[in-house]
């Protein structure tokens, strides 16, 4: 993998930090006084997610990361792997818990996630914005219950634990987004 | 193709705030029988200070600052002057940075640093008032004093470690690229935890710096007896806005300064220039005492107006030219 100088950083290059692939977030070039210029960054840990700040010294190098993003069809799940095809190529690769984290609530067969690959290898998958799930147990529906804006817990196959208005059914399809795990409307069939 | 990079970064009524910023600084220093003048932005010599790059055009330098010249018109006529030069930093580049900025640079006869401060205040105040910010009284910081409460030591016995120890005490980022560059590490230790805590609504001025990190200032010793520049930067809340010296008269310190520079080059790989033979002559002839000071001037519109970044206050900022 090519080096990158701090002059070159933007939001976005994937560069490798203590051994882990990280993404730019934010840098800004900082010069105080008369003296040595540094490049403040923001920078995200692609396997595990978080952020943390970090400093470099302008004019160092770092090394890039081979980290790439791809959309990807999710296919089934083994119990220890989660398996991925390539729409294009039908290519399958298989991630494993810690690259799927809790992405596994909202996997429902043939969805498009982005997969991330650091050196071919999946570490991270992330759902499609939102989900349609049929709930698998909820409490009995209120009837005409539609203004009072109680909720009730709804639970899926797939684990996920969802709050739903109360008139909402057991059985029925819901639209759920996943960047909050939060529901959004009912499917009508 | 059409693009929108035609369109200039600044408004209309920052572009008329930034001409009306000038007048104010031409009428004070008229006011004050300052002589404007005009020197080459491009040269044989340029600084050799090893954090500040010059653009190389065929054989000369574009200036970084027009401070070797200016001392030159010093030495040959003992006048105070001033100018509004555009210059030129390769690599410098960021929110507050731009490659190509337009410095004002003064010169006053017979002040020391202490003195500049207070005409830069009478200027400061002056520009306030034009454009209705309310004045409030300078607060002043000392680096080796601001370093030595920071790092619980004083300000002699404070080594790369101890600074090492504070980042990593506070949970703040230090790159290891720093290695045992003291004056780099002091300027972040700076940045981080001393410059946050300045207001956000007036100017502060920070004095004692370092004897390292001189420059062209004359060094003195402090109440502490510790060597410190005669030197001084002026913010306005965290922003940088100007730095001042005493200035250096001596023409054979003046060349170890430079040749001392020149090696710091070489030892981190960076190109040898040109030092300015025609300033040494120049010193060696007799510079007036004096004090001068660069004031960034499009930082200064920036703060005036409350733009976010450099490139809202310039008709056309690096990633537009």
């Amino acid at each position: 993998m090519a080096n990158y100088n701090t002059n070159e950083f933007k939001g976005g290059l994937k560069i490798m930090l203590d051994g882990d692939p990280h993404t730019i977030v934010e840098n800004e070039f900082v010069k105080p006084g008369k003296g040595q210029a540094f490049t403040r960054t923001k920078v995200r840990n692609l396997k595990t997610g978080r952020t943390v700040e970090r400093t470099f010294k302008s004019g160092e190098s770092v090394e890039g990361a081979d980290v790439m993003d791809t959309e990807m069809q999710y296919l089934y799940s083994d119990g220890d792997m989660w398996h991925f095809m390539d729409p294009k190529s039908y290519e399958q690769l298989a991630a494993d818990k810690n690259a799927i984290g809790d992405c596994h609530l909202w996997l429902i067969e043939e969805a498009v996630c982005e997969v991330t690959l650091y050196n071919g290898q999946p570490i991270a998958v992330t759902p499609p914005n939102f989900v349609e799930m049929a709930i698998k147990q909820t409490d009995p529906g209120v009837r005409g219950d539609t203004a009072t804006g109680g909720n009730k817990p709804a639970y899926m196959d797939t684990g996920a634990v969802v709050k739903v208005p109360l008139f909402i059914e057991e059985g029925e399809v819901i639209k759920i987004d996943t960047r909050t795990g939060e529901y959004v409307s009912r499917v009508k069939n | 193709m059409i693009n929108n990079n035609w369109r200039p970064g600044a408004s209309l009524d920052v572009l008329r705030l930034s001409a009306a910023l000038r007048t104010c600084v031409r009428d004070y220093m008229s006011e004050q029988n300052v002589l404007e003048v005009v020197t080459p932005a491009l040269s044989v010599a340029t600084t050799t200070d090893p954090n500040i790059h010059s653009y190389q055009v065929a054989d000369q330098y574009l200036h970084t600052s027009p401070e070797f010249a200016m001392k030159r018109l010093l030495a040959a006529y003992a006048t105070d002057i001033y100018q509004i030069a555009t210059v030129f930093r390769d690599g410098e580049s960021g929110r507050f940075h731009n490659a190509e900025f337009t410095l004002l640079e003064w010169y006053r006869v017979g002040m020391n640093h202490l003195a500049l401060i207070e005409d830069v205040s009478a200027l400061m105040q002056r520009v306030f008032t034009l454009f209705k910010k309310p004045w409030i009284t300078p607060e002043f910081v000392r680096y080796t004093d601001a370093v030595s409460s920071v790092c619980e030591k004083p300000f002699g016995e404070t080594s790369i470690i101890d600074i090492e120890r504070v980042f990593s005490q506070r949970k703040r980022s230090y790159p290891s690229a720093i290695g045992d560059d003291l004056d780099a590490a002091l300027d972040l230790l700076m940045d981080e935890f001393v410059v946050p805590e300045f207001s956000d609504d007036g100017v502060t001025y920070v004095l004692d710096y370092p004897a390292s990190q001189a420059a062209l200032a004359r060094i003195a010793t402090n109440h502490d007896q510790i060597p410190v520049a005669e030197r001084f930067e002026m913010y306005w809340g965290k922003v940088e806005l100007a730095n001042g010296f005493h200035e250096l008269s001596d023409a054979t310190e003046q060349r170890t300064r430079f040749e001392k520079e020149l090696s710091v080059r070489a030892l981190r790989g960076e190109k040898q220039v040109r030092l300015d033979e025609n300033l040494l002559s120049a010193l060696a002839n007799g510079l007036p005492d004096c004090a001068g000071v660069a004031l960034g001037l499009d930082r200064l519109t920036l703060k005036l107006t409350g733009a976010e970044q450099i490139d809202d206050v310039l008709a056309f900022s690096g990633r537009r030219a």
